[in-house]
């Protein structure tokens, strides 16, 4: 056997001599390769190049390219972003810590208001333990890469976030998209794994299974079932990874999102993962569950490991924000109440359709029916926007990487809802987009 | 080991980097101290296995008992067995300003580091020489933290929105001008986090059908981001130049694998400083070979900037080159500048086509008003720009702290790697009991140290890993000197032999960097 290998390794070695250029040719072709540019140019009048210019905080009245307009495409939900107490608190840990942290987790870069900040979290979810990330993409993107490896299989929501993707790619394992909150479509997918299984019963005793979907979907603004989703977890025996970074602070009495609006118990979801950059106000993101599933992200989530911990500032920022949504358990009421309204005064807009739920506070203007291209559809919807801008209204079209989302959402206008916004603000809002659309699409 | 002679002068001053070989003994040392923990770890999984002894770590629920395990046993023998008896080395909480010296909140594990609990004693004045504050702009008092605070009580907090859609302030603009004249390029944009910055720009610059070449030793964000893309990656000896071009050569003159179709373009991604060796790039050799191979040059400056340098600009100023060659220019504001977040600076064409298609500013919220002030009012002062010398009082400090901090430790017996001028200072352990006995001993001296073992090094090269800073005086580094040597005897760490060979002036090959004698 010896022998056969190295007689193979030299007539390997023989036949690439062979195959060899000699030295001038290789030089030749060195000088002949040209590659392309490192970055295509990019049109000076793409969409997406020329940013809108805040001058001043992002809050309830924003100035935007030096127009003063009313803020309704920031994700403050509960209006916390210039709240004194919160910007106090942060200036105390400002004067106490410094703005850095210096380190990641692992190497003095653990502060004492990170572990109150996961103790809090964890005691307001109540879940065992909660871990903090100190960017709100990097949470799921590295969450599930950490517990998802190469042959394992997630079940995802076609519409589910860009994160979400980019932590499926990095996991490398099988991904099985269903069609957007279809239960159906889930079951059969799960169905026909189970059929798998049996013809490989060795290969399955050890391939973990996962779905993933959101709470508030981003994309779409609506809520996933979630006791359908419990039901089919218990009976093909796969974990659920939940992703409520608009669902939180918003849903539920308390505002503990999406398991606190169905009464489900917590322990039923493997990992709930949300972001504290929308209704906290601050930076950040976690993941909170039972210690069994969220101490292995200590280990290997990348994005927690390799990474500098989030500054004190933003960790006392948030927990002060934690303080106010318990002792005002009524704003969750207030804000829902106030999506009711706008969501019932963007009705019937000729033009625009209304897509999302009626108590989501991120809600997408889509175009009734296409007018050729997705080009033509956003020039349009610009048009839109501009003309809500110079009347004092601020609003956004929904952004999206056009080439890398694997189901790219139509082109819309984002709506957001606030607790700062008032009953006569809102109603303006909806008139002046009655009159947009009429203006621009007809 | 001086280079000046070497590659036609594209040095300007020596170049001394060395990487004392392991001394034999130590290494089959270690071998079998790592043979008998894996004995022992079987032995105490056997017991816990037959309840003989009591599992200690956390189960699955019992509902869920019978879904398909979330961990595989064997995933996480190493953790529980090795990691868990010397856990208390690292995550080690602190109640100040991570500065030249530091509080730490106490705690005890009664349970062998299953569990700790905190006393709710704070440990005072720890000399500092774990975190990354290589300026000392870690303060809770001075300049940067006043800014700070004005724009936090004007701004507040959070943004809750991402820069192309109504994220993008006016701080923001400005820090991106303030940066691209700091590196000397024509344009930068900000991110919000290091690790994203690599993770989430790669993936947008190349794809399918390119070619990247990555160092050895990259960072995880650096091996992310190219896993990410899609590209072919293809890595080379740490530091190696002739390992680089061979592998420069053979991509151009054989082209894509199977197919034979030229690569469409090919990235080099180095490192300005290696955390983990203390090594510095070979810059001027990588240019060379990169302008010669008609190659892109990635730079991640994360430790460098700041670090390196007359005047703090990074290693492109360390080696006096010009900054418009190297292609795009990554660094990290975590450590330098006592703040978050991460920027790329280069041509005004690659800014323009990653502020619309990088993921981060699609997806990902900006970055927070008060960090962003804190990063523009500590450039200005490395700058100079705020009317003191402080920043260039800083980084002339920094760099006299280094060269005494690295001598004084060879001096003594040491084994240290890496580059005479990186603050990052690698002072070799090797076997696993002393990782953790080295760490708990200078603790009980009031000395903070990191130290590293598998799986961020190769196994039996565990490693302890000072950060110097500006802020270190004088007479801290004695005292750290003072204990280190102390510790070093206890302990027996002083491997070095100071056999180092000067290299004949030849061109080295691929396997030795230096020899020794035996």
């Amino acid at each position: 056997v010896c022998n056969g290998v190295i007689i193979i390794f030299l007539t390997k070695i023989l036949f690439e001599q062979c195959l060899f250029s000699p030295l001038q040719e290789k030089e030749e072709l060195i000088e002949e390769w040209q590659p392309e540019p490192l970055v295509p140019p990019v049109s000076k009048d793409h969409p997406a190049l020329n940013y809108n210019l805040v001058s001043g905080p992002p809050s309830h009245i924003i100035t935007v390219n030096g127009k003063e307009c009313i803020n309704f495409a920031s994700f403050n939900f509960l209006g916390l972003l210039d709240n004194e107490k919160v910007k106090s608190a942060a200036q105390a840990s400002l004067k106490k810590y410094g703005v850095g942290t210096c380190g990641p987790r692992g190497f003095y870069g653990t502060f004492d208001v990170h572990l109150e900040l996961e103790e809090r979290l964890a005691k307001f979810m109540r879940t065992e333990e909660a871990i903090i990330y100190s960017y709100g993409f990097a949470t799921i993107a590295s969450a599930i890469p950490a517990y998802s490896k190469r042959g394992d299989i997630v079940f995802v929501d076609e519409a589910a976030c860009f994160a979400i993707q980019k932590g499926l790619q990095a996991s490398r394992s099988n991904i099985k998209l269903f069609k957007h909150n279809d239960m159906a479509d889930l079951e059969r997918l799960l169905k026909e794994q189970e059929i798998e299984d049996q013809k490989n019963p060795r290969k399955a005793r050890v391939t973990r299974r996962f779905i993933v979907v959101e709470g508030l979907y981003m994309n779409t603004g609506d809520i996933c079932p979630l006791p359908e989703l419990i039901k089919l977890k218990y009976k093909y025996k796969v974990r659920i990874f939940l992703e409520e970074s608009l669902s939180f602070g918003v849903l539920g009495e308390h505002g503990r999102g999406i398991t606190e609006h169905f009464g489900i118990n917590i322990d039923d979801i493997d990992l709930i993962s949300a972001n504290m950059e929308n209704s906290l106000a601050s930076i950040g993101g976690f993941c909170c569950g039972r210690s069994f599933i969220i101490d292995h992200q200590r280990l290997s989530g990348q994005g927690y490991c390799f990474s500098a911990s989030l500054p004190p500032l933003l960790a006392a920022a948030a927990i002060e924000a934690l303080n106010i949504m318990e002792d005002n358990p009524g704003i969750f009421q207030t804000l829902r109440a106030k999506c009711e309204r706008i969501h019932k005064a963007l009705q019937g807009i000729s033009g625009l359709k209304v897509v999302g739920e009626s108590f989501s506070p991120a809600l997408h203007l889509q175009l009734e029916e296409s007018h050729g291209s997705r080009e033509n559809d956003v020039n349009l919807l610009k048009r839109v926007v501009d003309y809500c801008m110079s009347s004092g209204i601020a609003l956004t079209q929904a952004r999206y990487l056009e080439k890398e989302e694997k189901c790219l959402p139509p082109p819309s206008i984002r709506v957001v809802v606030t607790v700062e916004q008032t009953e006569q603000e809102l109603d303006r809002a909806a008139s002046l987009l009655k009159e947009a659309a009429q203006s621009v699409l007809n | 080991i001086n280079h000046i002679v070497h590659n036609g002068g594209l040095y300007k001053r020596p170049f001394n980097e060395a990487f004392e070989e392991t001394p034999m003994l130590v290494a089959v040392l270690t071998y079998v101290g790592y043979g008998v923990l894996t004995l022992f770890g079987y032995l105490r999984d056997f017991m816990r296995q037959w309840k003989i002894e009591k599992c200690q770590n956390a189960t699955e629920r019992e509902e869920q008992k019978d879904f398909v395990p979330l961990y595989q046993d064997f995933e996480n023998f190493y953790n529980r067995n090795l990691y868990m008896r010397i856990r208390d080395s690292w995550n080690r909480p602190i109640c100040s300003v991570p500065g030249a010296k530091v509080d730490m909140m106490e705690r005890v594990s009664h349970d062998y580091n299953w569990t700790f609990t905190y006393t709710g004693r704070v440990i005072k004045g720890i000399i500092n020489m774990g975190s990354y504050n290589y300026l000392g702009f870690a303060q809770k008092e001075g300049t940067c933290q006043e800014a700070a605070a004005k724009v936090l009580s004007q701004y507040g907090a959070g943004v809750c929105s991402t820069r192309q859609e109504m994220g993008n302030l006016d701080k923001h603009e400005e820090l991106e001008k303030l940066v691209a004249r700091f590196l000397g390029v024509e344009s930068a944009m900000a991110y919000g986090m290091g690790f994203a910055t690599n993770s989430m720009n790669i993936p947008a610059l190349v794809g399918k059908g390119c070619l990247i070449l990555s160092d050895e030793l990259n960072h995880a964000s650096l091996v992310l981001g190219a896993r990410l893309s899609g590209a072919t990656i293809r890595i080379f000896k740490h530091n190696n130049m002739q390992s680089l071009e061979k592998l420069l050569k053979d991509a151009i003159v054989h082209g894509q694998p199977r197919t034979r179709r030229p690569w469409k373009k090919i990235l080099i991604l180095v490192e300005g400083i290696y955390s983990m060796e203390g090594s510095i790039v070979r810059l001027p050799e990588v240019i060379a070979l990169k302008k010669k191979y008609k190659s892109y040059l990635y730079l991640d400056e994360a430790h460098s900037i700041g670090a390196l340098g007359p005047n703090g600009r990074g290693v492109v100023d360390y080696f006096g080159l010009n900054p418009e060659d190297v292609d795009v220019m990554m660094g990290t504001f975590t450590k330098s500048f006592g703040a978050a977040g991460g920027y790329i600076g280069g041509k005004k064409e690659l800014i323009d086509y990653l502020r619309t298609y990088s993921h981060s500013a699609v997806y990902a919220t900006s970055m927070s008003p008060p960090v962003v002030e804190q990063i523009i009012t500590s450039m200005k002062c490395i700058m100079g720009e705020d009317g003191t010398t402080v920043g260039k009082a800083r980084v002339q400090q920094l760099a006299e702290n280094t060269r005494y901090f690295r001598r004084r430790l060879k001096e003594m017996g040491f084994i240290i790697y890496g580059n005479e001028d990186s603050p990052v200072v690698p002072l070799m352990l090797y076997m696993p009991a002393k990782i953790g006995a080295f760490g708990r001993e200078m603790l009980k001296r009031n000395i903070g140290v990191v130290v590293v073992g598998f799986p961020a090094t190769p196994i039996i090269e565990s490693r302890a890993r000072f950060c110097l800073s500006a802020a270190h005086t004088k007479e801290m580094l004695d005292t750290a000197l003072k204990e280190v040597d102390e510790v070093g005897d206890l302990l027996q760490l002083k491997y070095s032999r100071h056999r180092l060979v000067p290299l004949l002036d030849r061109p080295f090959d691929e396997t030795t960097y230096e020899e020794t004698e035996d």
